[in-house]
């Protein structure tokens, strides 16, 4: 089973899922720690730091789901273990 | 697929026109009702007419959807599209308390309560990455099948179910319980019948087709949970800034409650020592709590059952990650627009409320006191005579209502828009028709969680695996009923108890199935005893914990709500499958096959019929 190019794949896709999960905790949790400095910046009525945590981590978790299937299948379809169209 | 009938194909190629119909038909009766009430149309006939109409319109669907198959009962056949799977999935998620309860929750805890909504969303991306697309590859038809076939035999099985039982059933109580309250408030029938109303709703859409009937009629309830969430906030915000884009607009309110708040201060009417302001952080939750709370709600969501059953539906791998990217997206709009509600009934309140003599506040106080939601100087605000005489006892002669004068119920926020901005009483029933939606589409999908557990798991696999087809769906059934059944009496019986450890089956499912999920996939080398014993210590701990602090009188560990238990069962969880699997002799080349195998989307699932499928050499 495990041949070059199935452990090429599979490298691929871990490194993708530990790119997703870093940009996970970042949106998640890290920039959360600096509200208090980021709550300084208002834009629209909107202090930053709320905003982040009310709709801009949102935007990001949404975007990098759709991100994350689209790179996946290019990775799957480049090593050719993707399922066929139909 | 060979099992596919004409019929199905033409409905799963149709569905953009079905469900464009469907919506069109929906607004068409909004808008006869409107009319209706013009012309005089008692309100009481309006909630009637609601409620049995979208009753109606879900059975109908659940009866059309009926079906023998096993393949159908259990994964709708497998065609569920990715845009279609994704709305089912939001509806499936979001339940009665997070369309009545979150803007309120919100409201109360402003910036800390958005932990729930990093939380409930952030989780999607674990979802997508970590378990959804290789447990849909892998092709069982419930978690504890999965478990059973990685971590070989029934005892593993066991443990998922017994996670599946504990994070579902209080869950699915809930459900019905917040079914009950909005069929009786605008039935105008008792509770406890109200319920049996609800049961019926329920039972109609999901025990003649199983997951395929619970699938399309979810869809259904999504349109009509998300029209009813935006359409009252909508018209709110275009009356106030003149810009019908709430989710933009409410950060003038935000800066007007800012103000508001120095305001209340500087004319005694708050005190600024208990007055937590609402924009600034860790004012209820210390930071600990708060980013606690947020991790443990997320890895909740990436392991309950009734979630990640609903990407065993997807046509292809490739279709269940995509379609948690819809489930995400269709979530998220209902969750960017509650703080927006939050916001502008937190306005409402300091503007119209507080700092308001008692003979000049707003109608929607009152009908709401009449309900028991709201209370002013720790009365029921019934007339405006018991309010006086209430705040005369409690030492405010003068009649102007201060900030702690008022207590208001999480449930208002939402329930009370319509009138609030003024709106005709059509929008009011659309909203409860909303709630009614968002409350049987979760107790649909935690139903059928917890029936395919005990008819698939416990019944076909351990009691009788030679049953036939016929015999299998009929348990099914029966086994569905039954939970129902119990469900629906437990609710009547208004188990305070039962609906506040709702918030447990977060922390229950994320230290029961994460580890043993995200392991088995992910590290090859992950063995039976190690899942095992990780499942049993890092549920055990979190059960203890959740347990003890409530009713044993344990003080809390660090300060740790008990909200966020699974920050000790989750780590310990975690550590011993890892060290007892380093411990313990690789698993089986079988096991790693299975595992490889699962990982690559190509080729057909590696279960069918709820078997695993000896793999062609």
């Amino acid at each position: 089973m495990a041949n070059g190019t199935d452990e090429a794949w599979w490298s691929k896709t871990k490194g993708l899922m530990v790119t997703c999960l870093i940009i996970w905790a970042i949106f998640g949790f890290v920039i959360h720690f600096f509200v208090n400095a980021l709550d300084r910046i208002v834009i629209l009525g909107f202090p930053l730091g709320y905003y982040m945590a009310a709709q801009g981590s949102l935007i990001v978790f949404v975007v990098l789901v759709f991100w994350f299937s689209g790179r996946q299948d290019s990775i799957d379809r480049e090593f050719g273990v993707a399922e066929d169209d139909y | 697929m060979a099992t596919q009938t004409s019929g199905g194909s033409d409905f799963v190629n149709n569905l953009g026109k079905i469900y464009g119909i469907y919506t069109g038909g929906f607004a068409a009766f909004v808008i006869l009702l409107a009319i209706l009430e013009q012309v005089g149309v008692p309100d009481r006939v309006i909630g009637y007419l609601f409620v049995f109409f979208t009753l109606a319109v879900y059975a109908g669907i659940g009866v059309l959807s009926r079906t023998m198959q096993v393949s159908e009962y259990y994964v709708a056949g497998r065609r569920v599209p990715a845009f279609y799977n994704g709305m089912a999935t939001a509806a499936d998620w979001m339940s009665g308390a997070s369309f009545v309860g979150m803007a309120g929750t919100l409201y109360a805890l402003g910036y800390d309560g958005l932990a729930f909504v990093l939380g409930w969303t952030g989780g999607y991306v674990l979802v997508a990455v970590l378990v959804a697309p290789y447990l849909r590859k892998f092709g069982a038809y419930t978690v504890p099948d999965f478990l059973a076939a990685r971590f070989g035999g029934h005892f593993a099985r066991f443990l998922g179910i017994l996670v599946l039982f504990a994070c579902s059933f209080t869950y699915v109580t809930a459900q019905i319980y917040a079914t009950g309250i909005i069929a009786s408030r605008f039935l105008g029938i008792s509770f406890e019948v109200a319920v049996f109303v609800g049961l019926l709703g329920i039972l109609l859409c999901s025990m003649l087709g199983g997951m395929r009937a619970v699938t399309w009629t979810q869809v259904a309830q999504y349109i009509v949970l998300i029209v009813a969430y935006l359409i009252p906030v909508i018209i709110l915000s275009a009356q106030r800034y003149g810009v019908p884009i709430p989710q933009i607009m409410y950060g003038q309110a935000l800066q007007e409650i800012a103000g508001l708040e120095r305001q209340l201060v500087a004319d005694g009417l708050a005190n600024a020592e208990t007055l937590k302001p609402y924009l600034q952080p860790f004012t209820n939750y210390n930071p600990l709590n708060y980013f606690g709370l947020i991790l443990c709600l997320m890895i909740g969501t990436a392991s309950l059952p009734h979630i990640l059953m609903r990407y065993f539906t997807t046509p292809s791998v490739r279709d269940a990650r995509k379609s948690v990217g819809w489930s995400l997206l269709f979530i998220f709009l209902l969750y960017f627009t509650a703080p927006a509600y939050a916001a502008f009934a937190k306005l409402e309140v300091y503007q119209n409320v507080i700092g308001t003599s008692i003979d000049a506040l707003p109608n929607w106080i009152y009908t709401y006191g009449n309900l028991g939601l709201v209370k002013i100087c720790g009365a029921d605000a019934t007339t405006m005579d018991a309010i006086r005489a209430a705040c005369a006892s409690a030492g405010n002669p003068d009649g102007i209502l201060g900030l702690s004068e008022l207590a208001i119920n999480n449930d208002v926020i939402v329930i009370s828009m319509p009138e609030i901005a003024g709106l005709p009483y059509v929008i009011a029933g659309l909203v409860a028709a909303g709630g009614l939606a968002a409350a049987l589409s979760t107790a649909d999908g935690l139903l059928l969680a917890i029936a395919n557990a005990l008819s698939h798991d416990i019944y076909y696999k351990m009691v009788d695996p030679h049953a036939s087809t016929a015999r299998r769906l009929t348990i099914a059934r029966i086994l569905l009923v039954l939970v129902a059944v119990g469900a629906a009496w437990l609710a009547s019986t208004r188990p305070a108890d039962i609906l506040s450890m709702v918030a447990w089956a977060f922390s229950l499912a994320a230290a029961g199935n994460f580890p043993a999920l995200v392991l088995g996939v992910w590290w090859k080398r992950c063995t039976t005893a190690g899942a095992i014993t990780g499942i049993i210590a890092g549920f055990g701990i979190t059960l203890f914990y959740l347990v003890m602090t409530r009713y044993g009188g344990m003080s809390e560990w660090f300060g740790v709500r008990n909200i966020s238990a699974a920050l000790f069962g989750l780590p310990i969880g975690v550590a011993v499958m890892v060290v007892v699997s380093l411990f313990t002799p690789e698993p089986s080349k079988e096991v790693q096959d299975l595992v490889e195998e699962m990982r690559k989307p190509r080729g057909s699932t590696m279960m069918e019929g709820g078997d695993v499928v000896a793999k062609p050499v």
